[in-house]
Formats: structure tokens, C-alpha cells, sequence
């Protein structure tokens, strides 16, 4: 048995860990499950204290950065993106 | 010039603003969509470009397939609405998803990260029947005034309010260049095609559409328009699609909901 990571991106409507799914990712190292971009139209956790509840661990939590002077209209990437992670023995 | 009657008209143009692409299904007839195939069977239509920069115009004079396409009222109205008369041809690409190819292309967008005001077009044609098993470009509404940089944005795999072009066959799709997008894949036993076409604007692109109903009151509505995937955000979205529409009809004061006239007010 050997122990394998299977990582969970959640991109939020903002920064609090209960606020709504806009965007999601699942990379699955167990080799389990196989997903790529359009496969699903509904995320899997309405909000990432959901998926905390499911068994996910967070790795990663958004880091607030202000906008650089002159650019707070812009918008970019996804500002909020938790990285959370399960360890499944295969 | 192309007659009024095929330009885009306000409403158009304000949903190509909010969204970032507009979608005319089963816009071309069978037998342009049925000589377009031949033609990509017999290689008429080369894979990639011919010279960057030349007038659109000058591109597949002697086809009855892509150029006769190209050449429809319809299309040009859609073409001129946007990027205005004489626009150079920038690029194109003949897209082939081959049978059973299970993996969706990465989220990108097209080209450099590049935010001018002025946008060029990317013509997405889809030749045949598309429906979702086939794939079909996946396209993310209201993307396209984003700062990001092609694949940047790669590791994104679902978004709300995706948007799947599940299509008639001479189904047309006009984007703005920043539209964030990704092939899907194919889990059928055919080749699936979609010819990309993108086009350069030569004009300032200033009140190019039919705009007698230019004051259509359901506008603010249009650019209102929240596609959920950007969170909190939606309000800056708002406010880039003011600067657009701004840009578009020529008037610096433009407003919605007073978004961008509160901030600019600096009273001396």
C-alpha cells in the first residue's frame, strides 16, 4: 500500500471558505479518476467548508493582495483559489 | 458596405460587450457547409495561415466553400459590425478533433495577453451537426475583457456558466479576442472539424452597427449582466464593459448605475 495525493481547486465568489463554487478542478494522483476541462457543469462542494466537512484538507488559502495603483478596475485570473487535498492509499 | 438590414443592431452589440461572443446557429445553408467539408476533405483549406496582415478580402476568392461563406450578407454584416469595412486577415486555423479523442483541450486564450480597446474577431465555423458528445468549443461568457495571458489559465478545468456549443452544422460563432475558451473532446467515431478565422480591425470602431434603436433602454440591462463564474467581482466586470461601450459609441460619459461617474468625480 502507498499512499497517493488527490487534489481539489476551488475557486470562491470570495475570500470566506462558506461563500460559493465558481470554479473547479480535480486532479486525481490515485490514477483513479480521470477528469479534464467540460466535465462537469455543477462543482462538487457548493463551498469549500462543504468539502472540508467531505474529508478535504486545506493546503492552500488565498492570499489578499491589493491592486497595483492604477489597475483596480482590471480583472485577471481567479483571485480566491483553495487547494485542498485528500491522501488515498492505492 | 454591407445593408442595414444585416448589421448587428444595438442589442447585439451590447451582448457581444457583456459576453464577449455572440452565436448565430445554423447560420450558414447546407450546401456552403456541405462544400466547405469537401474542401477540408481535399485539403483545399490549408491548416494554418497565409500572410498575416493582407485584406481579408483577398483570401479564398475562387472557393465555393469557405470563401463563398465569407462572402455571405450575413457574415459580412456581422464582420463589419464589429471590426468595420476592409479588415486584414490575421490567421486562421482549420481545427481537427480526431475519433474517440477522450482528453479537452486546456483553457487558453488566443495569442498574447492583449488589452487594447480596440478588439480584433475570431470567427468560429462549425461545418456539421455538433452535438455535445462530439464536443464542441467550450467557451467562458463574459471572459474576454480579463488580463490573462494564454495558458495561464490552464489549470481550471469547470466553470459556472461555461458555455458548450452544442450546434447546428453552419452554426457561427463571433468572439472577441480575449474569450477565454478550450476544445472539447470527441468521443465519437468521426473527425470533428471547426474553422477559426481571426480578423484586424483598420477602422476606429465607433458606431459601426445599425444603430437606429442606438438608445435601446434594455442596454444597461445587457451590460448589467452577471455570469456568476467571477464571484464578487461582477461589479468591475460592469465597469470594463462601460469602458467598452464608451469606446464603442463615443460618448465618455456613458454610465451605468452611475458605476464609473461616482469615481470620476473629483471636484475642484
Amino acid at each position: 500500500m502507498a499512499l497517493r495525493q488527490k487534489l481539489l481547486f476551488l475557486c470562491t465568489a470570495s475570500p470566506s471558505l462558506e461563500s460559493g463554487v465558481c470554479s473547479w478542478a480535480n486532479y486525481d494522483g490515485t490514477g483513479v479518476e480521470h477528469h479534464t476541462t467540460g466535465d462537469s457543469d455543477t462543482p462538487p462542494y457548493a463551498s469549500v467548508l462543504q468539502a472540508m466537512q467531505d474529508g478535504w484538507r486545506v493546503l492552500q488559502v488565498p492570499q489578499l493582495l491589493p491592486p497595483q495603483p492604477g489597475y483596480e478596475l482590471s480583472t485577471s485570473y481567479m483571485k480566491f483559489e483553495y487547494v485542498l487535498e485528500k491522501l488515498e492509499d492505492v | 458596405m454591407v445593408s442595414c438590414s444585416k448589421l448587428l443592431n444595438t442589442s447585439q452589440m451590447a451582448n457581444f460587450v457583456s459576453d464577449g461572443l455572440l452565436v448565430f446557429n445554423g447560420l450558414i445553408p447546407e450546401s456552403i457547409n456541405s462544400e466547405v467539408m469537401r474542401e477540408l476533405d481535399d485539403g483545399k483549406i490549408q491548416g494554418r495561415a497565409a500572410a498575416a496582415g493582407q485584406p481579408l478580402s483577398d483570401l479564398w476568392q475562387q472557393s465555393h466553400g469557405i470563401g463563398a461563406m465569407m462572402r455571405m450578407a450575413e457574415v459580412q454584416g456581422i464582420i463589419e459590425s464589429l471590426v468595420g469595412p476592409s479588415p486584414l486577415y490575421d490567421h486562421h486555423a482549420a481545427h481537427r478533433v480526431p475519433p474517440r479523442h477522450h482528453e479537452g483541450q486546456f483553457w487558453h486564450v488566443d495569442a498574447i495577453i492583449d488589452v487594447r480597446t480596440h478588439f480584433d474577431i475570431q470567427i468560429f465555423y462549425f461545418p456539421h451537426d455538433t452535438p455535445r458528445v462530439m464536443g464542441g468549443t467550450l467557451f467562458l461568457p463574459g471572459s474576454h475583457l480579463r488580463r490573462a495571458h494564454e495558458f495561464d489559465i490552464s489549470r481550471h478545468q469547470n466553470f459556472r456558466g461555461q458555455l458548450p456549443i452544442v450546434c447546428p452544422a453552419g452554426t457561427v460563432v463571433v468572439g472577441h479576442h480575449g474569450l477565454w475558451h478550450c476544445a472539447q473532446p470527441n468521443h465519437t467515431d468521426s473527425m470533428r472539424y471547426m474553422i477559426k478565422i481571426r480578423i484586424n480591425p483598420t477602422v476606429r470602431q465607433k458606431l459601426l452597427w445599425d444603430t437606429s434603436d442606438l438608445h435601446d433602454p434594455d442596454v444597461p440591462n445587457i451590460l448589467s449582466r452577471n455570469h456568476g463564474w467571477y464571484g464578487e467581482d461582477d461589479r468591475l466586470e460592469i465597469c470594463n464593459r462601460i469602458k467598452l461601450w464608451r469606446f464603442l459609441v463615443g460618448d465618455d460619459k456613458y454610465d451605468v448605475n452611475y458605476w464609473l461617474t461616482r469615481i470620476e468625480n473629483q471636484p475642484s
